[in-house]
């Protein structure tokens, strides 16, 4: 599959009437949307939305979980995720994700961003070496660590420890990098780090980003999509849904009368 | 609460220790003070009976009223009591060491105190150790060597004396070597070779030759030993009790001096070093009252280390399908609770178990399978190291299990999640993140396992502890390792000194060091492990969060 055409597909991931239940629990209602392939598509709502959930479901992190279940599809590139044919494993090698918390292995930086190609049974050195520092370059960590590569990744500032996190996730060359509040855990200076970085990320990467800062969304997404207990309440260009909100609930989200 | 002054009121008071719970604070602090009192004194007790049991005392030499007669007594001060007779009137009491249990029939003497006239320390007694009757307390008289006897004081007797020493050492490594090694190989091969003629492998001819020769080799050796024990009876130690009967040693059985009345503190340092290394060094002697105990710290250490190469991996293997794999539904839960209360079950079932299952069965089914050339001898199908080893596995067991599902369980969920979104499969995240980070608590378990393991006694007994194995499991005869040998145990060795032992005074000493020993095998052990958990957990520490 080609991973950069001329044209960026608008319907590169497709979620269509796209349910999941935990347990019990609903979790999110009857969903469609399309992301377009190399723009920053932003996921925002209060607390327990689902929009959390719905970016866990796109590399099929949710199935760890006992007891969940869902309806409808979500389709990358055309293929649908829960195809029988897909592996789940192949599947998150093309889908990269960096956590809220960032989560280096107790390994040193170079073996944290190799550890997808290492998994991957790939072990030539010079292909590892390449990784690492194209890895690191593009996740603008290069300059400050390219001297201690082999020491521990708990020696990083929490900033670089995500920017590592960040590396790591892009070093296999995924199409689709999935964010989960990467700035949470980070200083306002980290945060602008992270945020410039998937500014310049986007060429590359389709990347999905839930995010609490309204702010951070406006500064670096394309388009914004606003959940509402489970429910896609609008979902646009984010000059529109920042500046001209058709829906009330997210005019009084982004205003900040509820959170 | 009642105050004494009511002009002074306080709507909320907060002075007042019950209020604020104080006295529970200082209760708990009180726990914990009486814990460490008392592991610290049981410690400190074992420690300092351990130690003074190799201080070399002093000798003393009484003249003591015994029924109207005046007798001479030599020898350590080993107890001081108190004892009432039927009058109601206190005696003091001592307990004396004399030796020479060969003169006397028993080593201690107890004597009232009234009944002693006059003590000395003469510098010129001697502590003898020799290989039977226990040591002897003498006053040296001459040595007598087919060059001829050279009295005490005499030019050269120190020399002598020096030179019937390495001499009684040598005969008997020579002696050790004919008798435990190549008469062995020699009636190892006569026994292979009847097994052989019953199931008719060899043509009888060839083994009657065979035979022949081996038992010509045989009496060979036997013919050298007896020379050797003849030599060394030419050569000996004469030496006087206080009462004045003669005691004479062959070099062969000559093990040492030692003049307590004349060494120096420093020369009395030397001493108990010197004892210490023998202790640990040498093979037990005399029912196990006299000797060494290297044999029992080999096996100790032995089978706690086999035991724990047997319940790590299971433990872990146990522990990693149950948290990682297993769906935690009622069934997963049923087997946690059996597996929590395998730990509760008494160790003597476990020994129980193990003789019938290991020994009898598995033991037996071996024998049957391949060493059937042997039967009725059993190889395996009779209590041995590795029996024992297998029964303590399983005994530890739960100990590992738990302490790994702990320690996977406190792996952050993120890091995991973390690998699984890298490409990782479920066995690859648990073997490249979760097991490394949660070694440490994997460690924690195994050294809690080998603690209990170690100083575990009761299924010994039934699976392969024995009073007295000199044969190691571990030695210079091929095939080199023999798990189906019985071994002894520093925790049964304390048991068989203390309560088994024909001579439980003189034994005394040596339990009060073993138990001492006991406890530094067993700390030894578990520092180690500690030692090696550390580095771990500074390669795989998890973040702090």
């Amino acid at each position: 599959m080609p991973v950069n055409l001329p044209l960026s597909r608008p319907d590169f991931i497709e979620v269509e009437n796209f349910s999941f239940h935990y347990g019990e629990k609903r979790a999110i209602f009857d969903i469609s949307m399309k992301i377009p392939e190399n723009q920053v598509t932003a996921l925002i709502g209060p607390s327990g939305c689902g929009k959390s959930t719905l970016l866990r479901n796109i590399n099929r992190m949710n199935d760890l979980i006992e007891g969940v279940r869902h309806e409808g599809d979500i389709r990358i590139g055309g293929t649908s995720l829960y195809d029988p044919s897909v592996e789940v494993i192949s599947l998150r090698k093309r889908v990269g994700m960096v956590f809220q918390k960032y989560n280096p292995f107790a390994k040193s930086i170079y073996e944290n961003v190799i550890f997808s190609l290492r998994v991957a049974g790939r072990s030539k050195r010079s292909l590892l070496d390449e990784t690492v520092e194209r890895a690191l370059k593009s996740a603008a960590l290069w300059d400050e660590v390219k001297d201690r590569l082999h020491d521990s990744a708990f020696g990083l500032s929490g900033g670089q420890q995500q920017r590592l996190c960040i590396a790591r996730a892009i070093a296999n060359q995924p199409e689709i990098l999935l964010m989960d509040e990467p700035c949470a855990a980070l200083d306002p200076l980290a945060t602008l780090k992270i945020e410039e970085l998937i500014t310049r990320l986007k060429s590359q990467y389709t990347i999905v980003i839930v995010t609490h800062n309204m702010e951070q969304a406006t500064r670096c997404s394309d388009r914004t999509a606003f959940l509402y207990m489970g429910k896609l309440a609008e979902y646009g260009e984010t000059v529109q849904i920042f500046e001209n909100p058709s829906n009330p609930e997210t005019e009084a989200y982004i205003t900040g009368r509820f959170s | 609460m009642q105050s004494g002054s009511p002009k002074t009121k306080t709507p909320f008071a907060t002075t007042g220790r019950s209020r604020k719970g104080e006295p529970w604070i200082w209760l708990t602090a009180a726990g914990l003070a009486l814990g460490v009192a008392m592991a610290l004194g049981l410690f400190l007790l074992i420690l300092f009976k351990g130690a003074a049991s190799f201080w070399p005392g002093r000798i003393d030499l009484m003249e003591v009223s015994i029924d109207g007669k005046t007798e001479l007594i030599a020898g350590y001060v080993t107890q001081e009591t108190e004892r009432r007779d039927g009058a109601r009137k206190v005696h003091e009491e001592i307990q004396v060491f004399r030796g020479n249990k060969d003169l006397n029939g028993e080593a201690f003497k107890y004597i009232d105190r009234a009944n002693i006239l006059k003590s000395t320390r003469p510098e010129s007694i001697l502590l003898v150790e020799r290989l039977e009757f226990g040591p002897a307390i003498v006053n040296g008289v001459a040595v007598e060597t087919p060059q001829g006897r050279i009295e005490v004081g005499k030019h050269g007797f120190s020399d002598a004396l020096k030179t019937m020493l390495q001499q009684g050492a040598d005969s008997r490594v020579r002696l050790l070597k004919i008798e435990r090694k190549k008469i062995g190989a020699i009636s190892r091969e006569l026994e292979a070779l009847g097994r052989a003629k019953r199931s008719q492998s060899v043509a009888s001819n060839i083994a009657a030759d065979r035979r022949k020769v081996l038992q010509r080799d045989f009496d060979r050796l036997q013919a050298e030993a007896a020379e050797i024990r003849a030599e060394t009876a030419k050569s000996k130690f004469v030496g006087v009790a206080a009462d004045g009967r003669e005691i004479v040693v062959q070099s062969g059985s000559l093990l040492g001096f030692f003049e307590s009345n004349r060494a120096g503190f420093f020369g009395r340092v030397g001493e108990m070093r010197h004892r210490i290394w023998k202790f640990l060094k040498d093979d037990p002697r005399e029912a196990n009252t006299e000797g060494g105990v290297f044999p029992a710290i080999f096996g100790t250490v032995i089978m706690t280390l086999v035991m724990s190469l047997f319940v790590t991996p299971f433990g872990v293997i146990a522990a990693i399908y149950l948290r990682e794999y297993a769906s935690q539904g009622l069934f997963v839960r049923i087997v946690r609770i059996c597996v929590n209360n395998l730990a509760g079950v008494p160790s003597i079932v476990f020994g129980v178990f193990g003789l019938a299952f290991f020994v009898y069965f598995v033991g037996g089914y071996v024998d049957q399978t391949l060493f059937s050339d042997k039967l009725p001898t059993p190889t395996y199908g009779t209590p041995g190291i590795f029996w024992a080893s297998l029964t303590l596995a399983l005994l530890t067991l739960p100990v590992v299990i738990v302490a790994t599902e702990e320690a996977l369980s406190a792996v952050p969920r993120g890091v995991r999640e973390a690998a699984l979104a890298c490409g990782a499969s479920k066995w690859q995240a648990i073997q490249r993140i979760v097991l490394p980070a949660s070694l440490p608590g994997i460690l924690t378990g195994v050294i809690l396992a080998m603690a209990r393991g170690a100083g575990e006694v009761a299924p010994l007994m039934l699976v392969g502890v024995v009073k007295l194995a000199p044969s190691l499991p571990i030695d210079d005869i091929a095939p080199y390792i023999h798990p189906e040998r019985k071994f002894m145990h520093l925790g049964f060795h304390i048991y068989d000194l203390g309560f088994q032992s024909p001579d439980a005074e003189a034994a005394k000493p040596i339990v009060y060091a073993t138990a001492l020993l006991l406890i530094v095998v067993v700390v030894t052990l578990n520092l180690t492990a500690i030692l090696i958990r550390n580095r771990l957990k500074k390669r795989f520490a998890v973040s702090s969060f």
